[in-house]
């Protein structure tokens, strides 16, 4: 292509390994991009997507060095410039902003003294004009009160608000080229959509070119005029997204499409099977051969060649024009629709509150209790036996707490909690006996942090065996194949270690461990948050089908709502540690909802070239409860006046188990949210 | 598609296995030198009474201070003893103190930090502020207290060593466990119910393991030294008994006419503690410890 800003040609990086072999992380990469473009970059993880955003400013990690080919800006070679030369572009004319805003920028400096400095490296402007562009860009990036920020440190201010600073940052030289690698992975729902449409707004005003690096295709489809797809150190698909996100032309873009959860739809999607080749696999033919449904022997023998498809997608696939008409992967699994008897409890939370404020010195004399708003309050849930009870809220909202007390590894400050109606659940966990300690388990979000990194797969399972039936080895290993198959494990995995799997390996190890107790109840704290989405897809599956077996009842928090919707039956919303909705997940994601719901439900985006995000509310983060009232009064778009900051609002039932905590009468409620929702959507 | 995956070697996340290790050790430059110096230096202590070329307490009135000579390749000591035998004596009672010493220091001083960092609390707070107090004394001058009150026989000197080396250990091990104990296993660990006493030995103690034995390996070559320095001083060893330290002290006097003397166990000695740290060095690479080695990727 002529007149591209920045052009990779042919490119291959790779390193050499420990045995003297040479590896490709990235092989014959072409891909290029003109003045003012926006473009997509999209993968799972390993698939070298960083590795080619960061070789488009001229920077490898160290170790990697480039195989073949180059990569051009405006037509000079950047890995033939010298470092000079490179450090005048980098920052300058090719910006990038980081994933995690809030360790790129220095602790221990102010924020205005940081952009000017990158404002006084990349434009000529007299010192006592920086100051005055600095308030400009905080400004551009939507920030409020931009001069009280230039005193404050990075800390000082939230997730959201570093990431618009680091933007900032990298807009200071004017760049031509914005390279953002997973700008909006670690934050919540809210804020992502509010930053996405930030860049939105950036690119169509400066005419900035942008590149996302995503592994999250809702998010790139917000911002990207056209999406490129890796796979295994390949660029297997490009094309305008449109075309990428309705009839993707390669089969590895289509499953990982289907695999993503839609919020309007109570299935948990279909999943790809196997796994990404590792970067040290000899590769003969397509990479996605084997996990490919439509494979034949010439994928096998040959790779395919790049080819333009009549949609205008180039594609890396032999049998590219069949894609279209392929079946899913594995049909979708009919989510959690069946009605269960309600009235068979497993778990029961009445008016539990958690207070993490630990007691002075004088307060632990007098044996007072300290007089804070509690961080969890006024929790009223209970779980039926073999139902799934989903707990929604951003970070920060108590989900996380009510887990651990459930638990036993924080008792509540007020409230009872009771299993199985008669069982006290208040007591910690070293005075629960161990047959009651066997009924709840827990499944964490990370599975290598909850995973003993120094123990087999064999010595992880036998673990709870050992400790809750007294097994003895030969059984143990039985049990532990046994338990291996349920999660669709071959044996042969008992004598590895965590850091020999992949991540959905890890965590369906982990998942087995769970139930190697044969628990009632099953704690899952965000277990998918930190998969591949088309790992996503095969572990929410899997959970489906074990309930089903097990009977167990789950308690599944998630910050993502789509995931939510796919597996629970009922849903509770929570924001700043109270509930603002409870129902059968059908009534609580259609209206009327509570307004916080509404701000949750706006903000979730999907990989639909004609979804729109809904941005209602601030995205200022909160950081305590307000000590009366509505919990969400300070944000709240539809607020009514003082009452919903001085009165705690009823909850108001629908019918069906379905309430509403606010103060706004149900019709006048659902009247608002249809005015506003047709207002937005013409 | 063709996927050929050789089962790969992941370094520092592996069962632990210590010919594995030795072996991966040996390839590096530095732990190949340092593990022979070692290996050497044991063998020699092991089988020298066996090959020394004559009686280390034979005085010869010929060899006072005599030079090198093809029947005394290392010359003489001022008693006219014969140098080679005594510097290849000189490292027996040096290896065994401090080995000893090293390994009831890391058992004690560990164990107490892994405890420690795992219950935290009032009992961590206080017993680590005695920990700290302990650290303030200059443990040289406190040893030569308890030597000129016990003696300096070995059931003294291995305890008292091993007990001013330990503390320091508690400080290394509670700063490890507490690396641990922030994790999700152990909270999972205590969620499933498992026992302190089970959470310690199967969960932390395998993740800590490296870390107190790399500080282990450290502590000893600093050990060698710290008994050496007694000996110099006229407190480790009893004469006539050979030691590199007591032989430093007595030559030193006559460096400017016999300086074999002095240099023969001062090599010994330095040799032996750059062997052992060359070693250590090696061994953290190994497990993974060691920050400044950087993954390929």
């Amino acid at each position: 292509m002529t007149g591209a800003l920045v052009e990779v040609n042919n490119l291959s990086v790779g390193f050499t390994s420990a045995g003297g072999a040479t590896l490709a992380i990235l092989r014959n990469v072409d891909f290029s991009f003109g003045k003012g473009e926006t473009v997509g970059l999209v993968g799972e993880s390993g698939c070298g997507k960083s590795t080619l955003a960061l070789a488009m400013m001229g920077f490898l990690k160290s170790g990697l060095r480039v195989l073949e080919g180059d990569v051009l800006f405006r037509e000079h070679d950047l890995f033939a410039m010298d470092n000079s030369a490179l450090e005048d572009i980098r920052g300058g004319d090719l910006a990038l902003i980081p994933q995690n805003a809030g360790q790129a920028l220095t602790p221990t400096s102010r924020i205005g003294r940081q952009i000017e400095e990158s404002v006084r490296l990349h434009t000529t402007l007299a010192p006592e004009r920086r100051r005055e562009r600095v308030i400009e860009l905080l400004s551009q990036v939507r920030l409020p009160e931009p001069e009280e920020l230039l005193g404050r440190y990075p800390h000082e201010v939230s997730g959201g608000q570093q990431q618009r600073v680091a933007i900032a940052m990298a807009l200071a030289g004017k760049p031509e080229v914005l390279l953002l690698d997973e700008p909006t992975t670690g934050l919540d729902v809210t804020t992502q959509a509010h930053v996405l449409e930030l860049l939105r707004d950036l690119a169509s005003e400066t005419g900035t070119a942008m590149v996302y690096v995503s592994h999250d295709l809702g998010a790139v489809a917000r911002v990207s005029d056209r999406i490129a797809v890796m796979y295994a150190g390949e660029l297997v698909l490009q094309g305008p997204a449109r075309e990428v996100l309705r009839n993707p032309a390669h089969p590895y873009a289509r499953g990982l499409l289907l695999s993503i959860p839609k919020l309007k739809e109570a299935v948990v999607p279909s999943s790809m099977p196997g796994r990404p080749p590792p970067p040290d696999a000899v590769v003969q033919g397509c990479a996605f051969a084997d996990r490919c449904t439509m494979a034949g022997q010439l994928c096998c023998d040959v790779s395919p060649p790049l080819v333009s498809t009549a949609t205008g997608e180039v594609v890396r696939c032999h049998y590219h024009e069949k894609v279209e008409n392929l079946p899913p992967p594995k049909a979708p699994r009919q989510g959690d629709g069946r009605s269960r008897d309600l009235s068979d409890t497993v778990l029961r939370l009445d008016e539990v509150s958690i207070s993490y404020a630990k007691p002075g010195v004088i307060d632990q004399i007098l044996g007072r209790q300290p007089d804070v708003t509690p961080t969890v309050d006024d929790i009223v849930l209970d779980v039926a036996r073999g139902e799934t009870l989903g707990l929604v809220g951003e970070s920060g909202s108590g989900k996380s707490s009510i887990l651990n007390t459930i638990a036993g590894l924080r008792p509540p400050r007020k409230g009872a909690i009771t299993f199985e109606n008669d069982v006290n659940l208040n007591a910690p966990v070293d005075r629960r006996d161990t047959d009651l300690l066997r009924r709840i388990q827990l499944i964490f979000q990370n599975p290598d942090a909850s995973l003993n990194p120094r123990h087999t797969v064999a010595e992880l399972l036998a673990q709870p065996l050992r400790l809750y039936f007294g097994l003895d080895a030969g059984e143990l290993r039985d049990r532990s194949i046994a338990l291996l198959e349920q999660v669709r494990l071959g044996s042969h995995y008992l004598g590895r270690l965590p850091g020999q799997m992949s991540g959905g390996e890890k965590q369906r190890v982990a998942i087995a461990r769970a139930f190697a107790a044969e628990p009632e109840l099953v704690l899952c704290d965000e277990v998918t948050s930190a998969l591949d989405v088309s790992v996503q897809a095969v572990i929410l599956d899997l959970l489906m089908e074990l309930q089903a077996r097990h009977n167990a009842a789950y308690v599944y928090v998630s910050h993502d709502l789509a995931v939510v919707r796919a597996i629970a039956g009922r849903v509770a919303v929570l924001y700043q540690g109270r509930l603002c909705e409870i129902g059968p997940s059908s009534k609580v994601y259609s209206l009327p909802s509570h307004p916080y719901t509404e701000v949750l439900l706006g903000a979730v985006l999907e990989p639909d070239p004609d979804s729109a995000p809904v941005l209602m509310a601030e995205d200022a983060v909160e950081l305590s409860p307000p000590a009366r009232g509505c919990p969400f009064q300070r944000r709240c778009p539809h607020r009514i006046g003082t009452i919903c900051d001085t009165t705690k609002p009823p909850w108001q039932k629908t019918g069906d188990g379905h309430a509403i905590r606010c103060h706004i009468p149900l019709t006048d409620l659902e009247r608002r949210q249809r005015r506003a929702d047709s207002a937005r959507r013409p | 598609m063709a996927v050929a995956n050789p089962a790969r070697e992941i370094p520092g996340n592996r069962a632990f296995r210590f010919g594995a290790v030795i072996r991966e050790m040996a390839r590096r430059p530095s732990g190949l030198v340092g593990l022979a110096i070692v290996g050497g230096h044991v063998l020699l202590a092991v089988i020298s009474p066996w090959i020394v070329p004559y009686d280390f307490t034979t005085q010869n009135s010929h060899l006072v201070l005599a030079g090198p000579s093809p029947e005394h390749w290392l010359g003489g000591d001022h008693l006219g003893r014969d140098v080679l035998t005594r510097t290849m004596l000189g490292g027996r009672q040096a290896l065994v103190i401090s080995s000893l010493g090293t390994l009831i220091a890391v058992l004690w001083g560990g164990s107490l930090g892994l405890v420690l960092g795992l219950i935290g609390g009032k009992a961590d707070d206080v017993v680590m502020r005695v920990v700290d107090a302990f650290m303030a004394i200059p443990w040289i001058l406190f040893l030569l207290l308890i030597i000129a009150v016990l003696g300096t026989a070995d059931v003294v000197l291995i305890p008292t060593l091993a007990f001013f080396y330990g503390i320091s250990v508690i400080r290394i091990s509670r700063a490890a466990t507490h690396d641990v104990t922030a994790r999700d296993f152990i909270t999972a660990a205590r969620a499933r119910g498992e026992r302190m006493w089970t959470i310690v030995w199967r969960e932390i103690l395998p993740n800590v393991r490296d870390v107190l034995l790399v500080d282990g390996a450290m502590r000893w070559s600093w050990m060698i030294l710290a008994f050496s320095s007694l000996s110099f001083l006229g407190f480790g060893i009893t004469p006539p008994t050979a030691d590199w330290g007591l032989m430093i002290a007595n030559g030193r006097g006559y460096m400017a006419v016999a300086p074999w003397a002095v240099l023969a166990p001062i090599i010994a000695l330095s040799s032996m503690i750059i062997g052992v740290n060359l070693s250590a060095d090696a061994l953290a690479k190994t497990l993974g410890i060691d920050r400044a080695q950087k993954a390929p990727v």
